[in-house]
C-alpha cells in the first residue's frame, strides 16, 4: 500500500511538472501586455521598461520559468501583479468558498444519482426507469448557465422572489452561509448527477444479470440484500471512477456558476484574472486545480481497495 | 456462401436498385428501433437547414435594429419577440445556428484528425514516442476542461477560429486515448500480423489494416463529442469568450443584456436557451443511438456517460 501510494505520487511528478510548463506557457501567450494595461490605469511606474524590470518580467521566460517553479518548491507561488498580495494568500481567503461550492455539488450528484440509478435498473422499463432515463438525458443536455437564469427567471416572473445575489461569510453563521450554496451546488452537480445515475443504472443492469446473484435469488435472499449487498458492491467501481472525473468536471463547472450566482470563489478570480493578464495568480489557480485532480485521481484509486477486497495494492 | 443459393426478398431488390429508396429504407429502421436518435436526426437535420439557409430563413438581419420595437412581446411579427436594441430574437437564434453548427463540426473535424495522428502513432510506433506522448496526454487531460480552454482563449483571443482551435486540441486529447486503445487492440489481430509477414510497409498497414478497423471507434466518439462541442461553446459565448459581438451566438445572448434585461424581457433569455437545449439534446440523443447502432457491444444502454 505505501510504496503503491510512493510509487503513484513518482508517476505523477513528470506529468505535474508538464502541467506547470503549460501552466507557467499559456497566460504569457495572451497577446496585450500586462504592463501596457497597468501602467494605463494605474501610474505604478515611470514607463514601460521601469515597470517590467519592477515586476521582474524583463528578464527572459525560461529564467522567470525557473524561478517559479524554483519558489513553488519552497512553497511559494509569488503575488498578484495587480494587487501585490500573495497569491497563496489570496487562494486561501477563496479556496473555502469553492471547496464548499464543489463538495456540495458532489454530494447531490451521489444522492441523487446513485439511489435513483439503483431504482431505474432493479424496476428496468419501468415507469420510474423511463422518467429517470429521460430526466437524465434533460440533465445532461441543459447547460448549467441555463439551468441557472431559468432558476432565477421563472420564480422572478411568477412570484416576483429572486434568490439573493450578495455573499455572507461564514461569520454570520452556518445556517446563512450553507443556504447560499444550496442552489448553485443543485445546479452544478445536476449534469454529474445524470452521468452517475446512468452509469449506476447500466452496471447494476450488468451484474444483475450474473449467475451469482441468481443464485442469492435462489437462496431466498430479500430483494434488499441481493441489490444492495451483492449486485451493487460490483457495480459500484465504474462509477466511483466516473465520479472522480467528474470532480474535474465540476470545476470547471464552478467558473460559470460562481459568476452568475456572484460567489467570491476561486472561478471568478479566475476569469478576474484572466481578464487583468495576473500571470501569478492564473498560473496558481491553474496548479491548485491540476493538483487537486491529481490528488483526487489517486484518492479515487485507493479507495477502490477499500469497495473490493480482491483490489490488493 | 459458395453454393448455396440466396433468396432476396422483393422489397430488399427493390431497395438496392434505387439507392436513394434504400436510404429512405435505413433512416426507417432507424427511426424504428431508437425513436428518440431519430427526433435527434430532425432536430440535428433542423439545425442544419437553418444554419444553411439562415439568411432566407431569418425575416431580418442579425443585425438590424427595427425602429420603434425595442423588448416588444412575442407577436406575429416578431415571432420570439426584440431584445433591447429592437432587433429580432428569431432571426437571431437563426444565425446562431450557424455558430453551432460551424463551431460543432469544425472542431469535431478537427479533433477526430488530431486524435487519429495522435492514437494511431502512439500505438503503433510504441516505445519511448508513446510514454512520452501519453504523460503529456494526462497533463492535458488532468485540466477541467473550460479552464483550460478559457487560458488557451486569453491566450489566442476571441474568434471563431481560434474558438474552433482551442476546442479541438482540448477535445482531442481524450480522444486520441481511446483511438490508441482501439488500435492497440487491432495490432494484435492476426490480419495485421500476416500484412507484416507478407511485407506491407507502415504506411500500408495502418492505411489498409489498422484505420478501417478503428472506424467505428472515431464515428462514435465524434457524434458523441458534437454536443460536447456546442455545449462547451455555448458556455465559452456565455462567458464571453466567444464569437465578438454583433454577430449572435446563443450563449452570448444570454450574457450581458440577455441577463440584465430578463426580467422585463424574459423571451430575450427564455428563447437562446431553448436553441442550445435542445440542440444539446438532439446531437446527444443522436449519437447515444449511432453508438448503440454501430457498436454491438455497448448495444442494451450500457451507459458510459456523454461527458
Amino acid at each position: 500500500m505505501q510504496s503503491y501510494v510512493l510509487r503513484r505520487l513518482l508517476i505523477a511528478l513528470p506529468s505535474l511538472l508538464i502541467a506547470s510548463l503549460i501552466v507557467f506557457t499559456l497566460p504569457r501567450l495572451i497577446p496585450g501586455d500586462v504592463v501596457q494595461l497597468m501602467l494605463e490605469e494605474k501610474a505604478y511606474g515611470k514607463d514601460l521598461d521601469d515597470l517590467r524590470a519592477k515586476l521582474g518580467l524583463d528578464r527572459p521566460i525560461p529564467v522567470q520559468y525557473v524561478d517559479w517553479v524554483a519558489r513553488l518548491a519552497r512553497g511559494d507561488l509569488g503575488e498578484s501583479l495587480w494587487t501585490r498580495q500573495p497569491v497563496l494568500g489570496e487562494l486561501a481567503r477563496r479556496m473555502p468558498v469553492t471547496l464548499t461550492l464543489g463538495f456540495l455539488a458532489i454530494v447531490v450528484a451521489v444522492v441523487i444519482g446513485v439511489p435513483i440509478g439503483i431504482l431505474s435498473a432493479v424496476r428496468q422499463d419501468g415507469a420510474l426507469d423511463f422518467f429517470a432515463r429521460s430526466a437524465a438525458i434533460l440533465g445532461l443536455s441543459i447547460p448549467g448557465f441555463v439551468q441557472a437564469i431559468v432558476v432565477i427567471l421563472l420564480p422572478a416572473i411568477w412570484w416576483g422572489w429572486t434568490p439573493r445575489m450578495g455573499f455572507t461569510d461564514l461569520a454570520h453563521g452556518p445556517a446563512t452561509y450553507l443556504l447560499q450554496f444550496v442552489l448553485p451546488a443543485i445546479i452544478l452537480g445536476i449534469a454529474s448527477a445524470a452521468a452517475i445515475m446512468r452509469l449506476t443504472r447500466g452496471m447494476l443492469l450488468e451484474v444483475l444479470r450474473q449467475d451469482y446473484v441468481r443464485t442469492a435469488w435462489a437462496k431466498g435472499l430479500r430483494e434488499r440484500v441481493v441489490v444492495l449487498k451483492h449486485s451493487l458492491k460490483n457495480a459500484i467501481i465504474p462509477v466511483v471512477t466516473v465520479l472522480g472525473l467528474q470532480i474535474a468536471q465540476i470545476a470547471g463547472g464552478s467558473v460559470i456558476i460562481e459568476s452568475i450566482f456572484g460567489l467570491p470563489g476561486m472561478g471568478q478570480f479566475l476569469l478576474e484574472a484572466i481578464t487583468q493578464r495576473d500571470y501569478p495568480v492564473i498560473q496558481g489557480i491553474n496548479l491548485l486545480i491540476v493538483v487537486i485532480i491529481v490528488a483526487t485521481n489517486l484518492l479515487v484509486d485507493l479507495f477502490y481497495a477499500m469497495i473490493d477486497p480482491r483490489i490488493r495494492y | 456462401m459458395a453454393g448455396s443459393v440466396q433468396i432476396i426478398p422483393a422489397p430488399e431488390a427493390l431497395a438496392r436498385s434505387h439507392p436513394r429508396l434504400r436510404a429512405l429504407g435505413l433512416a426507417w429502421r432507424f427511426g424504428r428501433r431508437k425513436p428518440l436518435g431519430a427526433i435527434g436526426a430532425v432536430i440535428v437535420v433542423g439545425l442544419i437547414v437553418m444554419a444553411a439557409f439562415a439568411d432566407r430563413i431569418a425575416p431580418y438581419s442579425f443585425d438590424d435594429s427595427v425602429p420603434g420595437a425595442r423588448m416588444k412581446a412575442p407577436s406575429l411579427q416578431f415571432w420570439m419577440g426584440t431584445e433591447n436594441l429592437g432587433r429580432d430574437i428569431w432571426s437571431r437564434v437563426v444565425y446562431g445556428a450557424r455558430i453551432s453548427v460551424t463551431v460543432g463540426f469544425a472542431t469535431v473535424a478537427l479533433a477526430t484528425l488530431l486524435a487519429t495522428a495522435i492514437g494511431v502513432s502512439s500505438a503503433y510506433l510504441g516505445g519511448a514516442y508513446d510514454i512520452t506522448v501519453q504523460r503529456i496526454v494526462d497533463a492535458w487531460m488532468s485540466f477541467p476542461a473550460l479552464v483550460i480552454v478559457l487560458s488557451m482563449l486569453a491566450a489566442l483571443g476571441p474568434g471563431l477560429l481560434n474558438l474552433i482551435l482551442a476546442l479541438s486540441v482540448l477535445g482531442a486529447a481524450g480522444a486520441s486515448r481511446v483511438i490508441r486503445g482501439a488500435t492497440l487492440s487491432t495490432m494484435q489481430s492476426p490480419y495485421v500480423e500476416a500484412a507484416r509477414a507478407l511485407g506491407a510497409g507502415h504506411v500500408r498497414v495502418i492505411v489498409r489494416h489498422v484505420l478501417p478497423n478503428v472506424t467505428a471507434t472515431i464515428i462514435i466518439l465524434s457524434t458523441i463529442g458534437l454536443g460536447t462541442v456546442i455545449l462547451a461553446e455555448s458556455s465559452l459565448s456565455f462567458l464571453g469568450f466567444g464569437v465578438p459581438p454583433p454577430y449572435p451566438s446563443w450563449g452570448g445572448m444570454l450574457s450581458g443584456s440577455g441577463r440584465s434585461f430578463m426580467y422585463h424581457a424574459p423571451w430575450m433569455a427564455l428563447w437562446p436557451s431553448v436553441a442550445i437545449s435542445l440542440a444539446v439534446f438532439g446531437f446527444n440523443m443522436l449519437g447515444d443511438a449511432l453508438r448503440d447502432v454501430l457498436d454491438p457491444r455497448l448495444r442494451g444502454g450500457g451507459g458510459r456517460p456523454v461527458s
